[in-house]
């Protein structure tokens, strides 16, 4: 018997970071600006983009959601509230979503073409953790946190921070009784993402929804030149 | 818990590269993964044993190689290795890191099989 070593030196989601490859090839030929949000269960990413979507819609962009989670169709239901299109994505149990999910339920998603839109937003299943291993072939991945989280989850959760291209706080309007120590969450999520564009937002005021709309309009602009 | 997904990519991998040496039985699969990966090495090893039962790499051991995280200093013009990810500053120079150049792999670097002995063609 004699023993051979196979030297392979092969990424091992290879399979996903070819498909989201793909994925943005075709969201930049299409000029879609596409997000990917993450947070833990409970931030109010839902609210977050909720909120967004009526605002980008009332100013005449062209917005839609997929949106995903374990099981039911609770968020997209709430989502088609504003008004675009939305498609609930269940993972019926894995922990995040995945490159082959997306490019599954963008193909025949009735009445939604990539090229008749201005963004596309990606709701993660709430978790900080699997979602960070994931391209879904997004431009900005979003990290958010609530002033009821703590604000140590940056150092709790560094890997899903450091990946982020934004951060947004939500439920800003609440912080005062929650007792949210706002310098220390900025001072934690620069530690973990020096740099990093931050929104401190409430979806239920609208405060600082303006600068947040700003920053898209930016960045499409950007991405689309 | 996304590590089952993980062992089980490893697992179709590793097989499909396995099935060029025919009879070959898997005795070891090496991974490198980087610290910023939130991959638990326990986890995986947890998962190794389930994922790997009826395929050629039933038995084998798994063994994993940590990788630090490494950023560019641009005030230091160098690859600085962090003591953790707590805090994405130069341990040289305390100036903030953006640029990162080592600790998100999840790779499989190689596997070791034992081969019977090879069948002498005509």
């Amino acid at each position: 018997m004699t023993t051979r070593i196979v030297e392979l030196r092969q990424g091992i989601l290879k399979k996903n970071d070819e498909l989201a490859r793909g994925l943005r090839g075709r969201y930049t030929a299409a000029g879609v600006l596409v997000l990917n949000l993450v947070s833990s269960p409970g931030t109010g990413k839902t609210a977050f983009l909720e909120r967004t979507l009526r605002e980008l819609l009332a100013r005449g962009f062209r917005a839609a959601a997929l949106v995903g989670d374990l099981e039911t169709d609770n968020d997209a239901r709430r989502l088609a509230a504003s008004g675009a299109p939305v498609r609930q994505i269940n993972t019926h149990g894995i922990c995040h979503l995945d490159a082959e999910m997306i490019d599954r339920h963008l193909a025949g998603w009735e009445g939604v073409e990539l090229g008749g839109l201005d963004y596309l937003f990606i709701e993660n299943v709430g978790n900080l953790v699997c979602p960070s291993s994931y391209d879904l072939g997004e431009k900005i991945r979003v990290a958010l946190l609530s002033v009821t989280e703590g604000e140590d989850k940056p150092l709790k959760y560094p890997t899903l921070f450091n990946s982020a291209d934004a951060a947004v706080i939500t439920k800003i309007d609440i912080a005062e009784p929650c007792g949210f120590d706002r310098e220390l969450a900025l001072r934690n999520i620069n530690e973990i993402r020096p740099g990093i564009r931050i929104f401190e937002t409430s979806s239920k005021t609208g405060v600082g929804m303006e600068g947040w709309l700003a920053y898209l309009e930016e960045q499409r602009l950007i991405r689309a030149s | 818990m996304h590590e089952l997904s993980i062992v089980s990519s490893v697992v179709d991998t590793v097989t499909e590269s396995v099935a060029a040496y025919p009879d070959a039985r898997v005795l070891e699969v090496r991974l490198r993964v980087g610290v910023l990966t939130s991959v638990v090495v326990d986890s995986l090893e947890f998962c190794w044993g389930i994922a790997t039962e009826g395929t050629p790499l039933e038995g084998s051991r798994l063994v994993v190689t940590m990788v630090p995280v490494l950023m560019h200093c641009d005030k230091c013009a160098a690859d600085v290795e962090l003591d953790g990810v707590q805090s994405f500053r130069c341990p040289r120079c305390g100036e903030p890191c953006t640029d990162l150049r080592q600790g998100r792999e999840l790779d499989i670097e190689s596997f070791e099989i034992d081969e019977v002995e090879e069948k002498v063609k005509a």
